[in-house]
Parts: C-alpha cells; structure tokens; sequence
C-alpha cells in the first residue's frame, strides 16, 4: 500500500451533501495504479512505491519506459510517481480509489495553469497605483531596492515574470464522496491544473 | 469533458416537471427550522432558468405585500421536494428581468403584465399539461399580443 494515488483531474461540479448543502467538488479518476517497482533501503538507499498510472499505446513509450514497465510486467502505462510505503506491497499490485473514503482530508498536487508574463499585479498581488487624479503611476512594479546600500537588487525581489504551470499543492481537501467502482474520486473545492491533466492525491500531511 | 458530462446527469434528478419561464409556479421547498422540518411553499413566476445538468438553477418572483420577492432555487437540489405549475405563461423572453422594473412602479404595469398571462392562463384553466395546453396558448396568444 502506499500513502496517495495517481490521477486524473475531469473537471469540476457539485453535490449535496446529507443536508443537502450545495459542495463544489473537483472530480478526480484517482487509479487505478499498478506497482511498477519498490525502492528499497539495500538498492537505493530509500524506501517508496513507484505506481504507474494512465493506459497508453505501447507505441508511444521509448524503450527505456517500456523495458522498465516489462520488467514489472505491468502494461505500459503514461505516468510514473513515487509514493510512501505505507505497509505492505509488491510489484504488480493494484491499487483502487479505495484507498480513501469519504470524511478523509487529502493533499492534492498538480501543474497549475499557465498564465505567461504576468506583471506584478497579478503575479505578487501589488497593489499598483491610482488609475485617476492625475496618477501616472499605475501597474508598475515601482522602486525595486535603495541606492548606495545595497547597490544591487536583493536576492528574491518580487518582479514580472512567468506564472503558472508550476507545480502546485492544495493541502487538507475533504474526501466528499468515492466511486470505487468507477474509480471517482470527489474532493470538495479547487485542485491545481486543467481538466485532464494529472494530479497526486496524498493522505494529508497535516491530518 | 464528455466523462464528467455523463456524471453530472447522474447527479441530477431523474424526473424533473417540466415548466418554462414565465409559468407560474408552486415550488415545495423543504425549510429546517431547529428540530423540525417543514415543508415552504413559494409562488410565484418564474423568470429565469440559468446553468445546464446538475447545476441547473432557477429564479421565481412573487409580489408579496407589494415588495417583490425572488428566490433562486437549484432544481436539483433534494431541499425543493416538488414543483408544480400553476398557469403557463406566454413570454417572448429566455429572461424576465423586466417584471422588476414594471413591479416596481404602480399596480397598473404589474396589472398589465399579469392580463398577459392570465388571458393565457384562462385557455390554459384545464389542469391539463402539454401539448394540449400549449395548443390552447397560442390561440388565445394573439389576443394577449394585441392588448
């Protein structure tokens, strides 16, 4: 067993909960993952899980991925991902949704979309100046450092730059409902990144 | 995308009454107050129908004591119980929004807006639904359009 699943993120919806309060939900199709390999102390130094999830053509894997996943004798799969040992597991063993149930706090990790170059504004949450009144001072970033001390920029100035498309991690979202015959996986609120793209669902760090 | 489609139908209720914007409506809507719960009923028309499967809303407006009152209710939601027609209205709007304003000045609008639809309704007096009603409408349509 391990501490978290692969998935897939199928976008977003909402159900009623027993007193019929409206919950936004995130739909995630959370395994079905195989054991591809196990990290042990003696060979690498560590302990893990590696889980491979996502069908794919044999034709789009290089040898490499595919002489790996052969030698598990998995079939090929899109993802690899690495997970906590948590008991006991084997190579080639499935693991199902049913690893959560409902009532559970989950983290969940993904790539956030990607925004481009996005000014300070938005990327830092600056305020940016008057639009009016005479203001000519609007979006800019505005003074970057003092003068003859330091002499240079600090280290980690908040500037414009690339968002987005980075890996992300919302901790602590409610496990609102499972299908483990679907392999469903509903997490109350928001998860990193787009329909379809993958995300890590972990047992919460902080419980 | 087509996944999630078939999940939210699956998530909606399986009958739903079918009504329209601008029938009037008797919406059972289940109201928890401490301990108890009772059933609430809201009248009124309905005059907008916003969203798709199962986050599919919409809003019903009733004039009560002369104050217009609108309540959004999802349509899937378990808290409304039971939706019943009460007249068809004959509307050529998706959204009702102007009900507010004419409302809002003296009961002659609001008077004038409602012949509109109790001349449809009085083709529609039968407590039939469908395709009969809907036939009823469009011929006593014409007068209510000329009024």
């Amino acid at each position: 067993m391990t501490n978290g699943l692969i998935g897939r993120k199928l976008g977003m919806t909402q159900v009623y909960d027993d007193e019929g309060r409206l919950i936004p939900v995130t739909v995630i199709e959370a395994g079905p993952c195989r054991v591809a390999q196990m990290k042990t102390r003696e060979r690498d130094g560590y302990e893990a899980v590696q889980l491979v999830f996502g069908e794919v053509a044999e034709r789009k894997l290089g040898k490499a991925a595919l002489g790996h996943l052969k030698a598990a004798q998995v079939p090929p799969g899109r993802w690899l991902r690495e997970f906590k040992k948590v008991g006991e597991a084997q190579v080639g063993q499935v693991l199902n949704v049913d690893l959560f149930q409902k009532g559970d706090r989950v983290d969940v990790e993904g790539v956030s979309k990607g925004k481009g170059f996005q000014g300070v504004i938005k990327r830092h949450h600056y305020r940016g100046g008057p639009e009016t009144h005479g203001s000519m001072f609007h979006r800019a970033p505005g003074s970057i450092g003092s003068s003859s001390f330091p002499s240079r920029v600090w280290k980690n100035k908040t500037l414009p730059g690339h968002m987005g498309s980075e890996r992300a991690t919302i901790q602590r979202l409610k496990v609102v409902e499972t299908r483990p015959e679907e392999h469903l996986l509903f997490v109350g609120g928001a998860v990193p990144g787009a329909t379809g793209g993958l995300v890590v669902v972990r047992k919460s760090k902080k419980g | 995308m087509n996944r999630l489609e078939r999940l939210q139908r699956s998530l909606s209720k399986k009958t739903l009454p079918s009504f329209e914007i601008g029938d009037t409506v008797r919406v059972h809507a289940k109201v928890v107050e401490g301990e108890k719960e009772r059933i609430q009923i809201f009248e009124g028309v309905v005059i907008a129908r916003k969203g798709g499967r199962n986050s599919e809303t919409f809003t019903v407006r009733k004039v009560s004591f002369g104050v217009g009152v609108e309540r959004i209710f999802p349509i899937h939601s378990p808290i409304v119980s039971r939706i019943e027609v009460v007249r068809q209205g004959k509307v050529r709007r998706a959204k009702l929004y102007y009900l507010r304003e004419k409302k809002g000045k003296m009961g002659r609008v609001g008077e004038r807006e409602f012949s509109q639809e109790s001349k449809a309704q009085a083709g529609a007096a039968r407590p039939a639904a469908g395709p009969v009603e809907a036939v009823a409408l469009s011929e006593k349509a014409v007068p209510a359009g000329k009024a």
